[in-house]
């Protein structure tokens, strides 16, 4: 009989790691989530639409190409342009408006969106293939676990990394910087304010996109998933702080090992740990760990 | 009450002419109410089964959507959690019915359990507003979400089958007119306890605060009390609400709890008129009707139903209500 340590240990590490890709898919779909709640003032509850678009973009890709690699690449540009439309037709019209209107209006949009992808791709459960490249399994510290999910990790980790080079080390980052923290003055410094936001949404929703087709060979594709994965995203952004780059990092990676965690450990109530997570958080920082202090 | 006497417009602003005005006001809603409800009450005997539970159905939306509305439209509170209380009340109602099938189990331990757990979720959230509010309230009815989709005692995934409609002093409730009739009771009395209560000082208050909570605080009022008092009493009407769904369907399922019930709710405020209990119940006829007929039609209801929302939202700003009064001139 061997420790039950020398079981326990890689178990443990397997998980941390499968957690770890979730965090990186949730961080990608909340980026876009709180920047553009932090420059537009707009609680986007289509962001996960744009997940759901992606992936289905991508299925339809891999299926005519056979290279995921290039889904991966054109996927998120179509949704990109599906964002930077809703931006211009549906949101603008709404800015001097309040907040409500813009929850309820993305809201309408989930329908809309949900409903095009059904009709489209049908209401079935489809699974995007592994690429061939990354089709087989390590053992890292004696735990087994997909090669892809490790790819997964790495990407979205220098994904996160390029992303905080291009917000903080860039002029166009300074520009986006600014507009979260006024977009009025920034609009009176000369910036077209306009051309920024849309920008901001069209790139949220293409990395929410391309979330959705790296999430694909794992989490295959169904036409709620957009709005299932939301809430998750939703709460990664409330814990992080709204309109934080480093926030949505810190909450994403904290949510994902609390819902992988919470499913080995507490598998009776595994759906409640994020909440009771966020709850916790909220209760003695209710700016979020990384949010400006309120009011 | 000690600081009574300094609030801004609290009485009538000229006492010798507004009861007048009042009284010739009233008489045209009150006639058009009796109506409504007379035309509801007969509806069984002249129509058929479906639209006789389409109205039905509309009526529970529409109790739970002014509920909201209270909130909404009057305390000035966006909340993405009601659902949270429609479940709460529809769960309770269905578990104690199938215990004892009477009208304790059908109201009173629904709106007590709805109204504990407003208290609960109220206490925390009233804290923060705007965004935050919206987002605290939508995790706490998620978090009831995830815990009726996984307890096996509530059911799990399938929820409470099969239960059944209560009998009230040895009436029995089973046959379509006789619930119809008891629906409509009740329908009718929290219309009139929210038409008083936004009436009433306490609604002035209410909406003194949505105007500007700052001043209200300045002047005295204990906003918190004042916020936690209104989203008690929403939750309480919208657990009798969700209470009532369990009854009509013979059913509750986790459903209920999601964010989503809540999304729709807030879309039949909105399609009515924001702070206009009227607008909430028309608002939630308009979701009903258009989502029956549509899906009749149709298999692409959602998409249907998705863009009148979205053209709704961006060139109907007041809600149907709002569109009328522009149009027609019928005032507030």
């Amino acid at each position: 009989m061997s420790h039950p340590l020398v079981a326990f240990v890689p178990d443990v590490f397997g998980q941390a790691l499968n957690g770890l890709a979730y965090g990186v898919l949730l961080f990608l779909l909340s980026v876009g989530l709180t920047l553009i709640f932090g420059m537009l003032d707009v609680v986007n509850l289509a962001h996960g639409s744009y997940y759901m678009l992606g992936a289905y973009a991508g299925l339809t890709l891999i299926a005519v190409t056979g290279n995921f690699w290039l889904a991966v690449l054109v996927a998120p540009a179509a949704v990109a342009l599906i964002g930077a439309a809703v931006e211009r037709t549906c949101l603008r019209p709404l800015y001097r408006r309040g907040p409500l209107d813009q929850v309820l209006l993305t809201f309408g949009l989930i329908y809309v969106f949900e409903d095009l992808v059904k009709w489209i791709w049908s209401g079935r459960i489809r699974s995007i293939p592994t690429p061939a490249l990354f089709s087989s399994s390590v053992t890292v510290f004696g735990a087994t676990i997909p090669s892809y999910r490790l790819f997964v990790i790495v990407f979205g980790l220098v994904m996160a990394a390029a992303l905080w080079a291009l917000i903080e080390k860039t002029r166009l980052g300074a520009i986006i910087r600014a507009g979260v923290f006024d977009s009025e003055m920034t609009a009176g410094m000369g910036i077209n304010i306009h051309r920024v936001f849309t920008g901001v949404f069209a790139f949220g929703a293409a990395l929410a996109g391309l979330s959705g087709v790296i999430a694909g060979p794992i989490q295959s594709a169904y036409p709620p998933m957009g709005a299932s994965i939301l809430v998750p995203a939703l709460i990664v952004v409330v814990v992080g702080g709204l309109g934080s780059l480093k926030g949505s990092l810190a909450g994403s990676l904290i949510i994902g090992q609390a819902e992988t965690f919470g499913k080995v450990w507490l598998p009776g109530t595994s759906m409640l740990m994020i909440y009771v997570v966020m709850a916790l958080i909220l209760l003695f920082r209710p700016q979020g760990l990384f949010g400006r202090p309120l009011r | 009450m000690t600081t009574r006497d300094v609030r801004p417009n609290a009485g009538r602003r000229s006492p010798a002419k507004a009861p007048r005005r009042r009284n010739t006001r009233m008489i045209p809603r009150v006639v058009g109410f009796a109506a409504l409800v007379a035309i509801v009450a007969a509806f069984p005997l002249f129509a058929g089964n479906y639209p006789v539970k389409l109205i039905q159905e509309i009526l529970i939306w529409g109790v739970f959507a002014m509920s909201l509305d209270l909130l909404m439209g009057y305390a000035g509170m966006v909340s993405f959690g009601h659902s949270a209380f429609f479940g709460v009340g529809g769960y309770v109602a269905a578990l104690a019915l199938l215990k004892s099938p009477g009208l304790i189990s059908a109201l009173l331990l629904p709106a007590l359990a709805a109204a504990a757990a407003a208290l609960a979720i109220g206490f925390f959230s009233i804290r923060v507003s705007g965004v935050y509010f919206i987002m605290l309230t939508l995790a706490f009815s998620q978090m009831f979400y995830a815990v009726a989709f996984q307890a096996a005692w509530l059911g799990a995934e399938d929820g409470v089958v099969g239960v059944p409609r209560p009998a009230v002093l040895g009436w029995n409730l089973a046959s379509p007119a006789g619930f119809n009739l008891y629906l409509l009771a009740l329908v009718v009395a929290a219309c009139l306890l929210l038409y008083r209560i936004v009436r009433s000082p306490f609604g002035h208050v209410l909406r003194g605060i949505h105007d500007n909570e700052g001043r209200m605080q300045a002047v005295g009022y204990p906003v918190n009390r004042y916020k936690l008092l209104a989203f008690v009493i929403g939750g309480t009407v919208a657990g009798v609400a969700g209470s009532l769904y369990a009854q009509l369907v013979g059913s509750i399922s986790p459903d209920a709890f999601l964010w989503t019930t809540s999304g729709e709710a807030l879309l039949m405020v909105i399609i009515g008129g924001t702070g206009t209990l009227g607008g909430s119940m028309l608002g939630a006829a308009a979701f009903i009707l258009l989502q029956s007929m549509v899906s009749s039609y149709t298999e692409r209801w959602m998409l249907i139903l998705g863009l009148t929302f979205v053209l709704l939202v961006l060139f109907a700003p007041g809600g149907i209500l709002g569109v009328l009064r522009g149009r027609v001139g019928i005032r507030s």
